[in-house]
């Protein structure tokens, strides 16, 4: 039951052969069975799902099931969740019950979909390990000696290791592309704007953005259609029509141009996973695409430009951290300085520290055009070469990693050996473009991640693309050993 | 660009950050790296180029001016750290 697909899940619930109840219990099972090994939740909220589960019933048996209707997942716990703990991850939030929903939760609850509980991640979703949490390490369900990516980690693990059907992500820089491409699972950022904010805990809020981590690219696209769409509360939310992502999904490949980035196949790159992107080209050639080289001049000035606007806006965002409001509190503060300083001092871990202190000076008085003026003028020049290479191809593919999953502790002594995991994913951000890392083979034992790009709102495209991939490859139907 | 133990301090000051003192020798190291990093930028001359502050490049909707939000003090106050008379509590500020 638990290798079902959303799409499978909701057939059996709409022919009786199963109820959300049944499946809520066999999920919340399975999470007590093997989580424990890999700490890919940070609170199962089984009771409340129970009872989620059969209010889905009830509306079902009223005529009243939608697609997604009684389906489980698991939400990020950088998603405010009205009445339930939403840590980030973090210390900071360690005693923090939301007072209201994220938009995604409440459009996912409306789609009628069942929350089994939230997933770990980095702090504050700082990371690309998921090691950086408060509360501990998730690890790979592939090899438990290795990590799972970050900083959705929680979320991509949960789905790989079959804990639930499906899991919600954010991506500033990578955050849900590259632990669904190291954990063998389907995961896509949306264009920037298309998924609400709102309720999601701000990280760099010029690159943040949800979206869904699931086995398929069908199931991605059933649940952006619940999760996705203008919201009034979010200021920065994109005024388009709502679209349905699954209508477009067969669409024959014919005469589809690929464009290859020759930056994206560069020294850095891993042969062993160059190998699994280069088959995964070939299929879809046979599928009818061609390729076209492009160029993306710039793309090694993306990590350099994210490490100054990301922590700038960090810096900002994170200021509302004051042991004030909510949150932590550092105990017995001699003065409001102490206060705030220890507060903060106590309640980041060392890499939300790192990067608040990078965006502070790169914000500080006399060096705002060396830094943040200087990475937006870069920024517009990476956003330039994509519009460039769009003009003559539909789609641009890559590896989504450079590497399969590293192991525990490699790269965590190291803050920039972690930042140049992210190269392939981070210039997407930058430019607010979709992108959608799907599983396409295997180096060393260990899952390989296909990327794709798209142009601004071609979400459907992408999904189009990564469901025909998929219909001819079984890399998505590939469970972890040991998982059953 | 290196940072050195007191830009350290000075930045962690202005970020409120209270750091270990023994902890600020590593920082230094590693905020110096990052912003070698960084500093890769400076190869490129961005003369006229324009800032790209946004990859959607929007214009901030406007609403009409009525009220939208209910008062959820209450709620909003359930999680604070020291709350009285619907008030939030900090040390004594004025001697």
């Amino acid at each position: 039951m638990h290798d079902l697909t959303l799409a499978e899940l909701s057939a059996a619930l709409y022919r009786g052969e199963t109820t959300s109840e049944e499946l809520t219990r066999h999920f919340l099972a399975r999470i007590e069975r093997l989580d424990s090994g890999l700490n890919s939740f940070v609170t199962v909220t089984a009771e409340r799902a129970l009872d989620q589960a059969r209010a889905a019933d009830a509306a079902r048996r009223r005529g009243e099931a939608g697609p997604l209707s009684g389906i489980p997942l698991a939400h990020k716990d950088i998603f405010c969740t009205e009445g339930v703990k939403t840590s980030c991850g973090s210390k900071m939030l360690d005693s923090f019950i939301s007072p209201y929903d994220a938009t995604v939760v409440e459009r996912l609850r409306a789609a009628g979909m069942v929350m089994l509980g939230k997933t770990n991640m980095d702090e504050f979703a700082m990371g690309s390990s998921s090691e950086t949490s408060f509360y501990g390490p998730v690890r790979n369900p592939w090899d438990r000696e290795r990590v799972p990516g970050g900083s959705s980690g929680g979320s991509a693990c949960a789905v790989a290791a079959r804990l639930a059907p499906a899991a919600t992500g954010t991506d500033t820089g990578g955050s849900i592309r590259q632990p669904a491409a190291l954990c063998g699972v389907t995961g896509i950022k949306p264009t920037y704007g298309r998924v609400s904010r709102y309720g999601m805990v701000a990280f760099a809020s010029s690159l943040d953005q949800g979206g869904p981590i699931t086995q398929t690219a069908e199931d991605a696209a059933l649940m952006l259609n619940a999760m996705s769409g203008f919201d009034a509360r979010d200021s920065t939310s994109a005024q388009r029509p709502d679209e349905d992502y699954t209508v477009g999904l067969d669409a024959a490949l014919t005469g589809l141009r690929i464009g290859l980035p020759k930056e994206f196949f560069d020294a850095g790159l891993d042969p062993g996973v160059a190998r699994v992107i280069e088959a995964a080209i070939k299929e879809l050639e046979a599928l009818g695409a061609r390729v076209i080289e492009v160029e993306l001049p710039n793309t090694h000035l993306s990590i350099p430009v994210y490490y100054v606007v990301a922590p700038a806006e960090c810096s900002s965002n994170l200021a509302r951290f004051d042991g004030v409001r909510y949150g932590y509190r550092c105990a017995a503060p001699a003065d409001l300085h102490d206060l705030y300083c220890r507060t903060r001092g106590e309640g980041f871990g060392a890499e939300v520290k790192r990067r608040i202190m990078i965006g502070t000076y790169a914000l500080s008085a006399g060096y705002y055009d060396a830094y943040y003026l200087k990475a937006q003028q870069i920024r517009r020049l990476i956003r330039d070469d994509y519009r460039r290479a769009f003009e003559r191809v539909d789609v641009i593919m890559g590896p989504t990693s450079p590497s399969v999953a590293f192991k525990l502790g490699e790269k965590t002594g190291d803050p920039i050996t972690m930042y140049l995991s992210d190269i392939y994913t981070i210039s997407v951000n930058l430019a607010g473009l979709p992108g959608i890392s799907i599983p396409a083979g295997f180096a060393e034992g260990l899952p390989v991640g296909l990327q794709l790009i798209g142009e601004h709102f071609g979400e459907a495209r992408l999904l189009n693309i990564a469901h025909r991939y998929q219909q001819v490859t079984d890399w998505h139907r590939r469970t972890p050993p040991g998982i059953d | 660009m290196s940072i050195d133990h007191a830009a350290v301090q000075k930045i962690a000051w202005l970020a409120r950050l209270k750091l270990a003192e023994h902890d600020v020798p590593e920082y230094a190291r590693q905020l110096s790296g990052i912003l070698d990093l960084v500093d890769q930028m400076n190869r490129v001359d961005t003369t006229g180029i324009e800032a790209l502050a946004h990859p959607l490049e929007l214009v901030l909707r406007i609403r009409e001016d009525v009220v939208t939000e209910t008062d959820r003090r209450e709620a909003f106050q359930a999680g604070a750290p020291e709350v009285a008379a619907g008030l939030y509590l900090v040390p004594k500020v004025i001697g």
